[in-house]
């Protein structure tokens, strides 16, 4: 059926499966913007915006007054005015860095998406193959190098801006990237070690790391996050401080740095930020869900091969390929989907920490646990694989 | 009165992590999450006046849909922010029954941009004529538009109760004498 997709060049099947992802990404990041709106809302015990509809959906009966209290038009008008409104510069900014910045924070924030697979289909040998932009040998590596250097972009802006506030936020965000970083990363390395079992070629991919989720058995079926609580724990903290949302936003804090890094920027660079941050934060809660959550497993216990062998009984094609993936593509989404659910829902929970509070923290909290984290399993996984 | 020193107790472990802090935060808001909504939807909603509200002044008919107004201008003179303008007129002829009144407002103008509501001109009122009612929301798009006159007022206004009816006690006692 796909055939003649495969006989393309390789770069324009790239180029196509980059595409896709991309109307794939940026739509979700938009529908992001929205709900956070509407979660807030409904937090604060209010309806949300729930007012902008296009005429002729305003003609469907009952739907398109449901799609208005949704609020789903609200996100094409807040994309509208992003698009239409002045693009001002200011006078005193550096201006080559100054448009620079918010181009440098799109690019890690894409470029990561092509190291995170999301959804496997089995071909005719019942092999697992990953769907993914690009099915790295160092899955994880790649998106920890790429993702930090998003900072970049906000040291860019916060320095081209001129401007005390956006500076002080730079520093901050510099400052609070490399605390967290630390621990994020040896939060992650007992799923490796344990993934590297002896015998088996060595891999940073996330393929793996899903795979050795998806076995049978008590101990194969369970998720890592249920294996390694202490590991999820610090990862989804040190997540919260990467990706600068409550309790971890100093870096934006309204009330001390105005607007920080972003104070002087309107417009549609504005939203570039805007879209930035959201995609770390879906890239940030797919990774998640790949190391601690299982992939594209629906549930724990339960693999897609299983999940598929049952729905097969009910459905003639359930083993196609192209159901196969499109059904992990789903689950996978909706579990990243809910991820960012949890995102929202925290930062209209929490207040934010202090700066001093984040730093102390990061070093003497996040720290210390992540190193003994690691030397627990480290002895665990070696008398276990023995 | 004594002075009560109250021990403050050092956190607890749990309590210096957060964790079970949070947990109930994020319960608290889930619970919220699902409530029903308390926002009032303006404009397809309206809320419930208070008795007492001070809304947009007005005139009134008495139930005979005769007006009450004599143009005595006592709100005229009252009004803090000057937002009254009268001019006084005669009671017109065919109005045989009201002949007595002798003066009625010609002209009875309230600029609402002026207006405080302030409630004066209906405490001052001996008439029982101008009242602030319900309305609380006045908008236009024109200076002009925001003065209300005579017929606007009355429009608002509509028609009250009337406990007295000063009038026609005062053309009866004329006429029969007085009863006591």
């Amino acid at each position: 059926m796909f055939d003649f997709f495969f006989q393309l060049h390789p770069v324009i099947q790239g180029l196509a499966k980059g595409l896709a992802v991309i109307m794939v990404i940026f739509p979700i990041a938009g529908a992001c913007s929205m709900a956070e709106r509407k979660v807030a809302a409904w937090i604060q015990d209010r309806p949300g915006p729930n007012r902008a509809i296009v005429p002729w959906v305003a003609w469907i009966p009952f739907f398109g007054k449901f799609l208005q209290r949704l609020g789903i038009f609200h996100v094409m008008a807040d994309g509208g005015k992003m698009l239409f409104k002045e693009d001002s510069l200011p006078g005193h900014v550096n201006k080559f860095y100054f448009i620079l910045a918010p181009i440098v924070a799109m690019i890690p924030a894409l470029t990561t998406v092509t190291a995170v697979p999301f959804g496997a289909y089995f071909d005719s040998a019942g092999k697992v193959i990953t769907l993914g932009l690009a099915p790295l040998d160092i899955g994880m590596l790649a998106v920890f190098a790429v993702s930090s250097l998003g900072v970049y972009s906000a040291i860019l802006a916060g320095w081209a801006s001129n401007s005390k506030y956006p500076f002080l936020g730079s520093v901050r965000a510099s400052a609070q990237l490399i605390s967290y970083e630390l621990s994020m990363t040896l939060a992650v390395l007992p799923v490796f070690l344990w993934v590297n079992a002896p015998g088996l070629p060595g891999t940073m991919s996330f393929g793996r790391v899903v795979e050795f989720q998806s076995q049978p058995g008590f101990l194969g079926g369970m998720w890592f996050g249920f294996l390694m609580p202490l590991s999820a724990f610090i990862f989804l903290v040190a997540l919260f401080a990467e990706t600068n949302r409550q309790p971890f936003d100093t870096v934006e804090s309204e009330s001390d740095l105005v607007g920080s890094f972003h104070t002087e920027y309107g417009a549609f660079k504005w939203g570039l930020f805007f879209v930035a941050e959201y995609s770390h934060m879906i890239v940030g809660s797919g990774v998640f869900m790949l190391l601690f959550g299982g992939g594209w497993n629906p549930l724990p216990w339960v693999s897609l091969a299983m999940a598929v062998d049952w729905l097969g009984a009910i459905l003639p094609f359930a083993h196609a390929p192209l159901f196969v993936g499109v059904l992990s593509i789903a689950i996978f989404l909706g579990k990243t989907l809910a991820m960012i659910f949890f995102f929202m829902w925290v930062r209209w929970t929490l207040p934010r920490f202090r700066y001093d509070q984040v730093m102390k923290i990061g070093w003497q909290k996040m720290l210390p646990l992540s190193i003994a984290n690691l030397l627990f399993y480290a002895i665990a996984i070696a008398v276990l694989q023995k | 009165m004594a002075v009560i020193t109250v021990e403050r107790k050092p956190l607890t472990f749990l309590e210096r992590t957060y964790l079970p802090q949070i947990a109930g935060g994020l319960a608290t808001t889930f619970k919220h999450l699902i409530a029903p909504k308390k926002t009032l939807e303006y404009p397809e909603q309206r809320p419930a006046i208070p008795p007492g509200y001070r809304g947009v002044p007005t005139l009134v008919r008495d139930p005979n849909g005769r007006e009450k107004c004599v143009s005595c201008q006592l709100c005229e003179f009252v009004c803090p922010p000057k937002a009254i303008r009268i001019t006084p007129g005669e009671i017109s002829a065919d109005q045989t029954d009201r002949a007595h009144v002798e003066k009625a407002p010609q002209a009875f103008d309230i600029d609402m941009l002026r207006c405080i509501y302030c409630g004066l001109c209906q405490e001052v009122c001996p008439e029982e004529a101008i009242f602030l009612q319900n309305q609380y929301s006045m908008s236009g798009y024109t200076r002009a538009e925001m003065v209300n006159h005579k017929d606007k007022l009355y429009e608002l206004g509509g028609t009250l109760p009337d406990q007295h009816y000063k009038w026609d006690q005062k053309k009866n006692a004329q006429d029969h004498g007085n009863a006591h």
